[in-house]
């Protein structure tokens, strides 16, 4: 991270701290808190398909369902045989990994968008054994029994200390993807997405980057989806469908493909369009979303981060 | 150094390359030429590892290394400047110098050590260091480019068309780049268009047509052929018509 993102950093942790405090006070706004834990749990799956898209230049349209995979391992394993929330996690990233990798070997191997094609199936597949596999996951009446995380014997389960176990994850992840981007394997990433021949000819194993990155977007899913898991303790196959999916790509690119602080803003921002100020439109948010699309496609290509003032790092360039 | 026997490469169904044999000796600067089309680029994938060929065999130093991945090839030692130059537009010369020094990871010192050996021959890339490479000028980002493919210490280094796209003066400036490298002893594999500029420099050359070997001969010698000067020169058109 450059001196103007730790800046920015600052500010915004500053800002997230003090936020429950000054939402607790005003009673319109209180349930915010609420929205922005989701938020939080969102952002770290908008990050890891951040790295993918906005660096390695694929598409996932399958993000939903590895927060679903996250989330129903550590649902099955905390209801069904009672583990504690915490050593489920890993296993959810586990099996995560596992299945993005196999997904992602054949699918990657090739130039161009196949990747988006093999996971917009591979979502409806994970979306349907959600609710088929009725004996595990509950199928469309959902998953219920979920305890609350718990951590070193206490219970969490008030919204501020989730909000702050949440953001702070959110944070860690952030700084993790600037380390990362900065780092060789980074370098290498964002030549990809500019001349992937070029990084060939300087013998950038392009396939494996790819591959790794996308596996590295599943995980952080996974671990997102085991937070929404012990937060709503109440799992329902509708929310790991492809509209979801999409919603994921839209939070991403609303704030800005090539910009991790884009991604955390545009999930924000959805989420709140989404939890809040939509819901006048009920079932017809889709078409907002669309427009959404649309606008941001049409008039702000590079994300809202690009109305921002343009340091050198603004758009990642570490 | 490097020998190319009798390679067939296809794209799909399409027979790019018809058994094209070539050597180049340590130390030599070897130019190939030929009109659009003829399968220079093609043959320059190929020895990269960009596209396997699908016939006969491509060995550096007596070690074959057809089929292999291009980032097997480029530890073997081959470094290819691209067509068009493709540096990476949105990264800084700096970084785009360290993405050439990729596959000397283990090596830190040295990736920093050449680099600021580069820097100090290219006095116009260390002033535009931490520039963004796509708001280098044409000449310079071919500078870089060439930068860039030294970074990876090759034994061979490939250029494929290093004059595309560029103002004559900035060509010839760019070819004295080239003629220096060889002096220090680089063996250098020359792909162009531009034939006159090409043979001038280089010790020997091949001329390719339509994915096979039509000529090779000395540098100077072969740009007085007949047939080179017809092809490429346009000089001399009316006596063969008339023949």
């Amino acid at each position: 991270m450059q001196k103007r993102d730790w800046l920015i950093f600052l500010a915004v942790a500053v800002f997230l701290a003090i936020f429950p405090f000054i939402a607790a006070r005003i009673s319109a706004i209180s349930h915010y808190i609420d929205i922005m834990v989701f938020a939080g749990i969102f952002s770290i799956v908008s990050l890891g398909l951040c790295m993918l898209m906005g660096y390695a230049g694929q598409v996932s349209m399958a993000q939903a369902a590895f927060f679903g995979i996250g989330a129903y391992t550590s649902g099955i394993l905390t209801s069904h045989f009672h583990w504690h929330p915490l050593p489920a996690i890993p296993i959810g990233c586990l099996l995560s990994a596992a299945v993005a990798w196999l997904v992602g070997v054949p699918a990657l191997r090739l130039k161009g968008h196949y990747l988006a094609m093999a996971t917009l199936g591979f979502g409806e597949i994970v979306h349907i054994v959600l609710n088929q596999e009725v004996e595990w996951t509950g199928g469309p009446s959902g998953l219920v029994d979920i305890p609350s995380l718990k951590i070193l014997g206490v219970r969490i389960s008030s919204e501020e200390a989730w909000y702050y176990i949440v953001w702070t994850a959110a944070l860690c992840t952030l700084i993790f993807c600037f380390n990362v981007l900065r780092s060789r394997v980074g370098r290498a990433l964002r030549a990809i997405h500019e001349e992937e021949t070029a990084a060939d000819a300087m013998g950038v194993p392009t396939a494996r980057f790819k591959l790794q990155v996308f596996v590295l977007s599943a995980v952080l899913a996974a671990i997102a989806g085991s937070f929404y898991t012990h937060y709503v303790t109440f799992l329902n196959p509708g929310t790991f469908d492809l509209m979801w999916s999409i919603r994921f790509v839209l939070m991403v690119m609303l704030g800005g493909v090539q910009s991790l602080w884009g991604a955390v803003l545009g999930t924000v921002l959805l989420t709140f369009i989404g939890n809040e100020w939509l819901r006048v439109f009920a079932d017809f948010d889709i078409l907002v979303y669309g427009a959404i699309l649309l606008l941001v496609a049409l008039f702000l290509p590079d994300g809202l981060v690009s109305i921002f003032p343009k340091g050198r790092s603004a758009s990642g360039n570490v | 150094m490097l020998t190319v026997k009798s390679v067939h490469t296809y794209y799909g169904n399409i027979h790019a390359l018809k058994g094209v044999s070539l050597h180049v000796r340590p130390g030599e600067m070897v130019a190939l030429i030929g009109a659009n089309g003829a399968g220079k680029s093609t043959l320059v994938n190929t020895i990269c590892g960009l596209i396997a060929p699908r016939k006969g065999s491509i060995e550096l130093e007596g070690e074959s290394i057809g089929g292999l991945t291009p980032e097997e090839i480029v530890r073997k030692g081959i470094a290819l400047v691209p067509e068009g130059r493709q540096v990476f537009a949105t990264l800084t010369v700096e970084a785009n110098l360290q993405m050439g020094g990729f596959v000397n990871r283990r090596n830190k010192r040295q990736v920093e050590e050449d680099m600021e050996a580069l820097l100090e021959r290219f006095p116009i890339l260390r002033q535009r260091s931490r520039q963004l490479a796509g708001t280098l000028s044409g000449g310079e980002q071919q500078m870089l480019a060439i930068s860039r493919a030294l970074m990876a210490r090759p034994r061979l280094l490939v250029l494929d068309e290093p004059s595309m796209g560029l103002a004559p003066l900035i060509i010839r400036e760019i070819f004295s780049i080239v003629q220096e490298l060889r002096k220090e002893g680089k063996t250098i594999l020359l792909i162009e268009q531009n034939a006159k500029a090409a043979l001038q420099i280089a010790d020997r050359g091949y001329v390719l047509e339509t994915g096979k070997v039509v000529l090779q001969g000395e540098g100077v010698m072969l740009l007085e052929h007949r047939e080179v000067q017809r092809a490429y020169l346009g000089r001399g058109a009316r006596e063969i018509w008339e023949a």
